[in-house]
């Protein structure tokens, strides 16, 4: 079961709903005895930098603790943004710091927000973006973005005046900017993916190390 | 790069899709959920459903209709139609909608702008604006909320940038003059607002053919198109919509 992290924020629903449609077992919880037990943890995310990581509170420390027992981990837009250091959206607030870099605003050359679909190039090579079929088109709608500060990190990006840098990995860890639930065919197709990397995380690892 | 985009609007009237001319004379043109599901699968870029029902009970059919179209469409789409607080605004995105437009309450109270957006962010919050031509001035615009009955003082541009300084992500820009007669959208009117604001303007109101599309997008200078009419009766398709304008140079989602 892969649980969707329920911290009262936003459009969090849509990512289940994908899941659901894809015949992949989800739910939205907020408990930790589910998130110990999952095959694997989504954190999605519509709001401020600093409302998010508030509203996450306890679940921080376990969310990390569950990622350096080796599960698999994807965070969506603002989910994407919580694994870096920091950010400096409305004032500095401490991130989960899980991959090195900070949160920035989009440079005022462009539209802001980045709102729409752009399509993907890659720097490097990832299963999660495998068979995406023709399109490398995914849907975005931010004012802030991850400067990633790890190179080797870095995966994905898109143009937006800009080689902006729009998912990262580093082992399990994965994150998008854009929103894989909201992306059509190639958007679910992701979640496909991230989806089987779970199936391969053995289950009950965390509770024999114990 | 990032696209233009193509967004199909449903006019949802007592859980039926409507379409009027200059916001009356009402057609039906079908079920929401599977018009929505229809879009979706030709390659539409967005949806936005606004509930034009007029009575009380709206507020529980909507947040139903958002649940069901969020079950069945992975792209995003925008509700809208009589919200008036920012709980409303959070609830409808909690039930699957991606973006929320206001209209006349943010007009009667601004602060619901900067209130939604401090909480659930700027790109979730959509100003949807029904613009009608001053009969004063030729390139003036008035504001007019309730569903385009009740004219105000503000002026369109104006109005436009203080909501994005108060926080809107996007302008959902209709022209009452030219919603619902396939004459083209008020390319002046977008281009006014397009220029004077660095969020994303969406044309609504008038497309008729494919030309009126690309004119919106290179006169106007939008960053999305919206259309009923053309769509919904089936004169074109989403797909025709998007070969036309890669034809033309637009860079779309193809």
């Amino acid at each position: 079961m892969i649980i969707v992290i329920d911290y009262s924020v936003g459009n969090v629903k849509s990512v289940c709903n994908a899941f659901e449609h894809l015949g992949v077992e989800a739910a939205l919880s907020n408990e930790p005895e589910q998130i110990r037990n999952s095959a694997g943890l989504v954190l999605p995310g519509v709001a401020a930098f600093g409302y998010a990581m508030d509203a996450l509170g306890d679940l921080a420390e376990l969310i990390c603790e569950q990622v350096a027992a080796g599960k698999p981990l994807l965070g969506i837009c603002v989910g994407h943004q919580l694994l870096f250091e920091q950010s400096a959206e409305h004032g500095a607030h401490k991130g989960l710091g899980l991959i090195k870099g900070k949160v920035i605003p989009l440079p005022r050359t462009q539209r802001i927000p980045h709102m729409g679909w752009n399509s993907v190039q890659f720097a490097g090579y990832w299963p999660l973006f495998e068979d995406l079929g023709r399109s490398r088109y995914f849907y975005f709608a931010h004012s802030y973005y991850a400067q990633v500060d790890d190179r080797q990190a870095q995966i994905l990006y898109t143009d937006y005046g800009f080689e902006l840098p729009c998912a990262v990995r580093k082992n399990n860890i994965t994150g998008v900017q854009f929103h894989p639930e909201k992306s059509g065919p190639q958007g679910l197709s992701v979640l496909k993916n991230f989806a089987k990397m779970c199936q391969k995380y053995p289950k009950g690892t965390l509770n024999d190390r114990k | 790069m990032l696209t233009k985009r193509i967004i199909p609007c449903l006019d949802v009237k007592d859980g039926r899709v409507v379409k009027g001319v200059n916001f009356l004379n009402l057609r039906d043109a079908g079920d929401p959920v599977e018009l929505g599901a229809r879009y979706s699968r030709e390659g539409a870029d967005e949806l936005v459903f606004l509930d034009i029902t007029a009575t009380i009970r709206r507020k529980k059919t909507i947040v139903d209709l958002v649940r069901e179209v969020a079950r069945n469409v992975f792209i995003p789409f925008t509700v809208g139609g009589g919200i008036c607080d920012a709980d409303q605004i959070d609830l409808l995105l909690r039930s699957g909608a991606e973006k929320v437009s206001v209209n006349t309450a943010a007009v009667d109270n601004p602060d619901i702008i900067k209130e939604a957006a401090q909480r659930v962010g700027n790109q979730c919050v959509v100003l949807a604006i029904d613009a009608r031509r001053s009969q004063k001035s030729s390139e003036k615009w008035q504001v007019c909320v309730e569903a385009g009955s009740k004219p105000t003082e503000l002026d369109v541009i104006e109005w436009a940038q203080q909501a994005e300084q108060m926080g809107a992500g996007e302008i959902l820009l209709t022209s009452m003059d030219a919603d619902g007669t396939r004459a083209g959208y008020d390319n002046a009117l977008n281009h006014a607002v397009s220029s004077a604001v660095n969020i994303p303007v969406i044309a609504s109101g008038g497309a008729g053919k494919l030309e009126h599309l690309y004119d919106a997008i290179s006169t106007g200078g939008a960053d999305a198109v919206l259309m009923a009419s053309i769509t919904h009766f089936g004169d074109v398709n989403i797909k025709q919509i998007k070969q036309y304008l890669a034809g033309r140079g637009v860079c779309v989602n193809l």
